[in-house]
């Protein structure tokens, strides 16, 4: 009892706080800039991937599956070691960090979006062609704007994979929420109390969103 | 208007089109009736390139369709098409389906596209649905708005492909009233239909095919009270 008591009115409850709020900020920028990048980067591989031209498209599917079957770990080291040492470009954590979001969540979205534009009706594709639109144009006006509503609640749940993925670049010393939670650990011995903070900071982030998509996906009716 | 000589139209290995000959006039109606599975569709859409032609020439309003120099979506804009299940765009509104060819392929004015496709919404009966999604029309509607799409583009021949196939049977003569409507215009129309009625009636002729040919074609009098081939006179007997 005395020991609970003691674990409640405890200290470290408070004094993680700006530790949490420093890296949680941090956590949010890599994440956000990342997955934004990434969105980029999966909307040309996921339209690559749909591409008669053999090239295209077997270049995006290098690209995809090399990094869907690499642990985003792996891909961290490779891109803040491996690269940035042996090339000598000199990426900061920070730097590093966004990119293996970026390269890693733009594999996912690119099977988000091949999946999103090949779930609409082929009609509709040989509607716009009939009426003279260009198939860029047939894919602009006609199949995007339908694909992208089916692509919001897989896309979504990919922002709160990533957002969750950036603890893993404590590793490299990304200085984001998990990476300080673990230097305050070592510097106060104390264990509990900055973990159940951490996990914390994390839910304080993924739930909401995940309620938020789940609002967008009653809306939309998909 | 259009002449179609000796197509072919293979998937994979299957051929589909075994060599096809046919002529339309200008301002003709033209019918196309056979079982399913006997080529009628695919001929249809090989008539704006929606399928890639194998072999032989097909040639509208005096441009060839299989040189490959020729502008296709220009072409396209030219053969108004409607299909079997409408293929309406959902996300767009009813006046927005019919004015986005307008607006994007001849690149008129906003208010110009919106007077177009209120008059043609008007021509089909849906004035009053202008602003409404297409989820929110019953079948007969959305095939009405199908043709006022295709119509927009004041096309030079209108191919339909079975329009009234997917609709409830108590809304298959508002559609054909409209095609009606064209035909006594004198646009010129190859029509893919189970409809013999409107066959009989509307069409300057009739064709018939089965297996990937033309087994017979004429009048459609000729046809449907006094057909010479086998395979036709089997076919109608089991339709009529």
């Amino acid at each position: 009892m005395e020991a609970l008591m003691e674990l409640i009115n405890s200290q470290h409850w408070g004094n993680t706080l700006p530790f949490i709020r420093r890296g949680l900020a941090l956590t949010l920028y890599i994440t956000l800039v990342g997955v934004l990048i990434g969105f980029f980067i999966g909307t040309i591989t996921g339209i690559a991937r749909l591409s008669k031209n053999k090239l295209i498209y077997a270049l995006a599917t290098i690209y995809i599956e090399l990094i869907r079957g690499t642990p985003i770990l792996v891909q961290a080291l490779v891109l803040y070691f491996s690269i940035s040492q042996t090339f000598g470009i000199n990426l900061d954590a920070v730097t590093a960090g966004i990119v293996a979001i970026a390269i890693n969540a733009g594999a996912y979205i690119a099977e988000i979006v091949r999946g999103g534009v090949e779930s609409i009706d082929k009609g509709q594709m040989e509607a716009g062609r009939s009426i003279g639109l260009s198939s860029t144009q047939t894919m602009r006006y006609i199949i995007w704007p339908q694909a992208f509503k089916r692509m919001i609640p897989p896309l979504g749940n990919q922002f709160i994979i990533s957002l969750k993925d950036t603890s893993i670049f404590a590793i490299i010393s990304v200085g984001e929420v998990t990476f300080l939670m673990r230097q305050y650990v070592s510097s106060t011995a104390a264990t509990f109390e900055p973990y159940v903070m951490l996990c914390l900071a994390y839910l304080i982030i993924t739930i909401p969103a995940m309620l938020i998509l789940r609002m967008i996906e009653r809306r939309l009716d998909v | 208007m259009i002449k179609v000589t000796d197509l072919h139209k293979s998937f994979g290995d299957l051929e589909v089109l075994k060599g096809i000959d046919a002529e339309v006039k200008e301002k003709e109606v033209v019918c196309v009736i056979g079982p399913s599975g006997s080529g009628k569709s695919t001929f249809l859409r090989c008539l704006n390139l929606l399928e890639e032609v194998t072999s032989g020439e097909v040639v509208i309003d005096g441009e060839s369709l299989t040189n490959p120099q020729i502008n296709i979506n220009k072409l396209r804009s030219q053969v108004g098409m409607v299909f079997q299940h409408f293929n309406l765009f959902p996300h767009k509104t009813v006046l927005e389906n019919v004015t986005l060819g307008p607006l994007k392929v001849k690149e008129v004015s906003k208010d110009e596209a919106d007077k177009l496709g209120r008059s043609l919404l008007e021509k089909v009966g849906l004035s009053d649905k202008a602003d409404v999604y297409p989820g929110a029309l019953s079948g007969g509607q959305k095939q009405r708005v199908a043709i006022a799409r295709a119509l927009a583009m004041n096309p030079k021949v209108m191919l339909f492909d079975e329009p009234t196939s997917a609709l409830d049977p108590e809304l298959v003569g508002d559609v054909l009233a409209v095609m009606k409507d064209l035909a006594k215009e004198g646009m010129t129309m190859v029509v893919v239909t189970h409809e013999m009625g409107f066959a009989r009636e509307m069409g300057d002729r009739v064709i018939f095919m089965d297996e990937g040919v033309i087994m017979e074609e004429g009048d459609p009098n000729d046809i449907f009270d006094n057909p010479q081939n086998p395979r036709t006179k089997e076919f109608l007997s089991k339709v009529l």
